[in-house]
């Protein structure tokens, strides 16, 4: 006997107006900024003009620094400096958003390269869009990770974030247009 | 596939939103990262996050109602303690945000936000109002359908659902692009909930049922 397959219910727009219902206050901190180890992560969500968009909603979930996948609650609520691999975001009205969060450890088989996933949702988006994070250091072990390798090479650096000066890293998010973000087929 | 497309130029947002290139699958699939969800717990909620109703002093305008339902995956089996998210306007079509300039009242005693965590049978309950039609500059005399935005988290990243519960017999259907972006009817129907007597409370509440079916995660489809 088979299991019944059932149809799966459609995506739709999160629309422009959550901003009172998603967002919490701990959302973007992963690991509050101040734990020894924590990075920040930030960058802008972009349109196919370039322009800022000021309504979408940043998700990420990640590994910790060992490259374990958290299984325990927390996520919306942490106890001291926990780490609970989720974070969420609103951008802000110049299309920012920020995360603290640390540095995860490779979790992935094969191969795979240290990554953070990566989900928007914005008003015009009638489904979200998925994309991954991965760091520039790890430049040896992205030569052998199964997904870049799968990535024309002009269109990877899109999923690398950059360095900046102070230790954070930079990873902007193109919805369209020149430097389109690589998005996942999930 | 019921999802929409990302472009559909009748509905105007998506025209620069949407990205150009088709998505990148990769060769193995999800990583162990994405086919994983986070975990939420009941002491991260709190007791009235459930009853959209109870969150002010008085009692909200409007029509007071039940919705309920299951979350399943693809093979009806119940997903268990998943955080389940909603959001709407009011009774009179008007977001508790400070962007939304359609010139309907705001209810002091209602906010339009809501969670909970799924029971052992995968059901969600939520009291709420029926929430309002309102109108949107998509295009000339453009009105949404009366509807509730629900976020749900699966068992992996990778099944991750914003989408927007509408009620039955609505007559905006056949004018809305976001809902009709869905290119099959049939799929389109899975989004209306449909009225509940069952769920309904007598002299209280009417009830409206609408069970949520996440996607299979790419490697088990």
């Amino acid at each position: 006997m088979t299991a019944p397959h059932l149809r799966a219910t459609p995506s739709q727009t999160v629309g422009p107006f959550f901003a009172h219902a998603l967002p919490y206050e701990t959302g973007p901190e992963v690991v509050p900024g101040w734990r020894p180890g924590a990075i920040r992560v930030h960058g802008r969500v972009l349109d196919g003009a370039g322009t800022a968009v000021p309504d979408a909603l940043v998700e990420i979930w990640q590994a910790d620094e060992d490259g374990e996948v958290p299984r325990r609650p927390g996520g919306l609520r942490r106890a001291g400096h926990g780490f609970s691999g989720f974070g969420r975001c609103a951008t802000s009205p110049d299309g920012h958003y920020w995360f603290d969060t640390v540095k995860p450890g490779a979790a992935g088989g094969g191969g795979a390269a240290p990554f953070i996933a990566v989900l928007v949702f914005a008003r015009g988006l009638l489904k979200p869009v998925f994309t991954r994070l991965y760091f520039p250091e790890d430049g040896a072990v992205h030569a052998g990770d199964p997904l870049l390798a799968a990535v024309p090479a002009a269109r990877r650096g899109t999923l690398v974030a950059e360095r900046e000066d102070g230790g954070a890293y930079r990873f902007d998010i193109h919805l369209q247009g020149e430097g389109e973000t690589v998005f996942l087929g999930f | 596939m019921s999802h929409p497309p990302y472009l559909y130029p009748g509905y105007r947002s998506t025209v620069l939103r949407a990205p150009a290139h088709e998505p990148v699958m990769p060769v193995l699939g999800p990583d162990s990262v994405e086919l994983t969800s986070p975990v939420f717990g009941h002491e991260e909620l709190g007791a009235l996050d459930a009853d959209l109703t109870g969150r002010h002093p008085g009692e909200p305008l409007g029509e007071r109602i039940i919705v309920t339902g299951r979350l399943l995956d693809g093979s009806g089996r119940p997903v268990r303690g998943a955080l389940v998210e909603v959001w709407q306007a009011n009774a009179a079509g008007r977001y508790a945000h400070g962007g939304d300039r359609h010139p309907a009242p705001l209810d002091p005693n209602f906010t339009g936000a809501g969670r909970c965590l799924t029971d052992g049978e995968g059901r969600y309950r939520f009291v709420t109002i029926k929430p309002g039609a309102y109108p949107w500059r998509n295009h000339r005399n453009a009105w949404r359908p009366a509807h509730i935005h629900f976020s749900v988290f699966g068992t992996a990243f990778a099944q991750r659902l914003v989408t927007q519960m509408y009620f039955p017999g609505d007559p905006l259907f056949a004018h809305d692009p976001i809902l009709r972006s869905i290119p099959e009817q049939d799929d389109r129907d899975l989004l209306v909930s449909r009225f509940d007597l069952d769920a309904t409370e007598p002299e209280w509440a009417l009830g409206y049922q609408w069970d949520i079916v996440l996607g299979d995660t790419p490697t088990e489809a």
